[in-house]
């Protein structure tokens, strides 16, 4: 059977669904070798990200093992990931405005 | 192994043998597509620049049409001129007569207008193209090929499948002496500390650092979180969430070799092996400097399925989605499924993508071109329209 999602690198706190998932779901993951189970909270898109741990506001997002942004509110595990609590670190000409 | 080319007069190598008819000035174009539909063999070059700017972008307009024509895949180049652009058509002319490759101009304000420009530059085009067919194909080794990788209209499975598997063909191509070049600046934020390690040289380093940076100021000189423009508001539907992850996606295309040096926009990397052109990562804009860079192929990755060719480059469209596979086979090339192992699979996509680039750099024609989609590039400008 195909995967349905897929963890990146071991350092992954967000797997990516390679198929339209929904809320109930129960993903088992494969990371750094080990299975891991996720019960997904929300449908997730294919191609979007869901969460594999609690990851705290404020926090880094992690996929291929490097950030790819911070957690603006408080992610569950099984939460889908995107633009809605998550925000880029790059060119945010918006926040140098704020600092003239 | 090896591919059937075009030897060109100074030297190159070429995949296709046309006879470039570019426009100096955006005012030009309209002559320039004519002469390029009237005259078979002929491809056009056609642009928004060459007038009203200040000096830097002169300076780089300037330098990014003689690289164009400088492009192996063109045996001979007819420019066409209004007459009164801030570019200098002599300069043009000069720079391309320069790699020994025949150069005629035509110019519309001294010949009488735009259909005396038609009637004159065609049948100059017309023995260019005449000359050019006694060329014939022969066969060369894959060291001659200069192969450009591009991601576009990017979602999750451009980072997952096919941006490795351009990577993976970029790996064999400079294994095999050839040489690469990738760029899309933008695309390098979240994501230089990775290409920073394999830089040849701490200056390379160094540029690789200044170039992003560059580019970052210019997104955020105004004021907004750039999120949106990029990533695009097609590649968040895709499942991007910020330009990070675009960026750990993108640089996979350009493989794991050092990189030997950086160039600006318009420039022609030296030497062989993977090189970065500073560019933006809009299409058009980004095409173009593959173009000028000498590229005779070009690998592009797509998720959402961006049909963009280039008039004188063979295009090879490569997707991991396999809903964009099966809804635009009128645009895209090659599919890499996505298989449980992906270490081994991504290997055996990059062998096959390097096939693909064998049979299309000796004739195969890609759906781009079949098709001819890709006639309205742009050359990347900094400044502002005066």
């Amino acid at each position: 059977m195909k995967q349905k999602a897929v963890v990146l690198n071991p350092k992954d706190n967000v797997a990516t669904a390679l198929a339209d998932l929904k809320a109930g779901d129960i993903l088992e993951l494969e990371v750094g070798g080990e299975t891991q189970e996720v019960k997904l909270t929300t449908d997730v898109p294919s191609g979007h990200k869901f969460s594999l741990s609690k990851i705290e506001s404020n926090s880094p997002v992690i996929k291929y093992g490097e950030v790819i942004g911070i957690a603006t509110t408080t992610i569950e595990p099984g939460d889908y990931v995107h633009i809605h609590n998550v925000v880029s670190t790059r060119g945010r000409g918006d926040l140098e405005r704020g600092k003239e | 192994m090896s591919f059937l080319g075009y030897h060109c007069q100074n030297g190159s190598v070429g995949t296709r043998n046309y006879i470039g008819i570019i426009s100096t000035v955006t005012c030009a174009n309209d002559v320039t597509w004519w002469i390029s539909q009237q005259v078979k063999g002929c491809a056009p070059f056609l642009h928004d620049q060459g007038c009203g700017q200040t000096q830097p972008d002169i300076d780089q307009v300037t330098r990014t049409l003689i690289s164009l024509g400088w492009n192996p895949n063109l045996a001979g180049v007819l420019l066409v001129s209004l007459g009164c652009e801030s570019v200098l058509v002599d300069k043009i002319a000069d720079g391309i007569a320069e790699s020994g490759k025949p150069v005629e101009k035509i110019v519309i304000q001294k010949v009488g207008g735009a259909i005396a420009a038609l009637s004159q530059g065609s049948r100059l085009a017309q023995s260019m193209v005449a000359d050019a067919s006694k060329i014939k194909r022969e066969e060369f080794p894959d060291s001659e090929l200069v192969l450009g990788v591009k991601c576009g209209a990017s979602d999750t499975t451009s980072g997952l499948t096919s941006n490795p598997a351009a990577g993976a063909a970029c790996d064999l191509l400079i294994d095999k002496g050839g040489t690469c070049i990738f760029g899309e600046t933008t695309e390098f934020m979240g994501a230089e500390h990775i290409l920073t390690r394999r830089a040849a040289t701490p200056q390379v380093a160094n540029k690789i650092i200044d170039i992003v940076t560059r580019m970052e100021k210019r997104a955020t000189a105004m004021g907004f979180d750039m999120r949106g423009g990029q990533p695009t508001t097609g590649n968040i539907a895709g499942g991007l969430t910020t330009i990070e992850e675009k960026s750990l996606g993108a640089i996979a295309k350009g493989g794991t070799k050092p990189i030997q040096d950086v160039y600006e926009y318009g420039e022609r990397p030296q030497g062989k092996g993977l090189f970065i052109v500073d560019t933006p990562g809009r299409e058009p804009e980004f095409l173009t400097a593959l173009g000028a860079a000498g590229a005779q192929v070009i690998i592009f990755s797509t998720g959402l399925g961006a049909p963009q060719g280039f008039p004188f480059i063979p295009v090879i469209k490569v997707t991991g989605n396999p809903i964009t596979y099966e809804r635009l086979p009128v645009h895209l090339d090659v599919f890499i499924e996505l298989a449980d192992k992906a270490g081994s699979s991504i290997a055996r996509a990059g062998e096959a993508l390097y096939q693909e680039v064998l049979a299309v750099a000796s004739g195969k024609q890609t759906k781009a071109e079949i098709i001819n989609y890709g006639n309205f590039p742009h050359i990347f400008t900094v400044g502002p329209v005066i």
